[in-house]
């Protein structure tokens, strides 16, 4: 599973893809923060005032992998998605993308959006 | 039930891969030392065994809809019900239903019923992930095979020796 030490490795390769975005799609985003905030809330069992956009899933709330993996279920059935947990966990591991990307909330939440649009294009 | 082997479903009855279900069965053996302790007097099978039963009918159901690539492991027990108790030389009729088919997860919801009776139930997450050795997806393979399981787990590529 993803690692728990900070990752130094902050500069990402230019080539690495995002998969779900399209720059060229006019589609709106949604904002899935509240609904993100409101699930990590209520499964984790922390104040909901504490969870913030800029937050950091692992090093800011604590969500350890199998708590977070109730947190994805949560996102999966909300949104009607299937967030590619396994993917982002090995690009983190092979050093091809920083947990930042991936877990903090603005950056998940931005993901999810991708990823609905995708749904709905 | 092969109990101390901790292979507790003895035939695969019904494989939906379509609708996500399976159903199963098993049953209690009259003895064994696990008895003898749970407990002196009064055996009874123990609601962890029953969890594990339920537990291994999801897997199953989770190794055929992944073809037979990947497998699962327990990773939580949520809302365990353990209804009445269970003796030994009782017939199991187990089931599951897959909830959701995450990245790397899955969620199954699973009970077990006795004469028409559910006695267990819970929700289960797994860990799903590739087999982590050829020799271990061969003997679940073998297992597969004794139980019934409807799935073939797919010939594994092999590998053309290295050339100096």
């Amino acid at each position: 599973m993803y690692t728990e030490a900070k990752v130094e490795f902050a500069e990402v390769k230019s080539d690495v893809a995002e998969e779900t975005s399209d720059p060229g799609s006019s589609a709106p985003r949604i904002d899935a923060f509240d609904t993100v905030a409101d699930i990590i809330a209520d499964t984790c069992d922390i104040p909901r005032d504490q969870i913030k956009r800029e937050s950091h899933a692992i090093n800011d709330l604590g969500i350890d992998s199998l708590d977070f993996l109730d947190v994805v279920f949560g996102i999966d059935k909300a949104f009607g998605i299937k967030l590619p947990l396994e993917q982002w966990t090995q690009e983190v591991n092979d050093r091809k993308a920083t947990t930042e990307q991936y877990f903090v909330l603005s950056n998940l939440c931005a993901r999810i959006g991708d990823l609905v649009a995708a749904k709905g294009a | 039930m092969r109990l101390e082997y901790f292979q507790l479903v003895d035939q695969i009855v019904e494989l939906d891969l379509v609708g996500r279900t399976i159903k199963a069965q098993a049953q209690v053996p009259y003895t064994s030392t696990i008895f003898e302790g749970h407990f002196p007097g009064h055996p009874l099978m123990p609601g962890v065994l029953l969890t594990e039963a339920m537990a291994q009918t999801s897997g199953w159901l989770i190794i055929g809809v992944t073809g037979f690539a990947r497998m699962p492991f327990l990773a939580a027990v949520k809302e365990a019900k353990l209804r009445t108790f269970v003796s030994p030389g009782q017939m199991l009729s187990l089931r599951a239903r897959l909830l959701h088919d995450g990245s790397g997860y899955a969620i199954t919801k699973a009970a077990i019923d006795v004469d028409g009776k559910t006695v267990a139930e819970s929700e289960l997450t797994f860990r799903v992930m590739a087999f982590p050795d050829p020799r271990f997806r061969d003997s679940m393979s073998e297992v597969a095979q004794r139980i019934g399981f409807p799935v073939e787990a797919p010939a594994l590529p092999v590998e053309e020796p290295e050339h100096v």
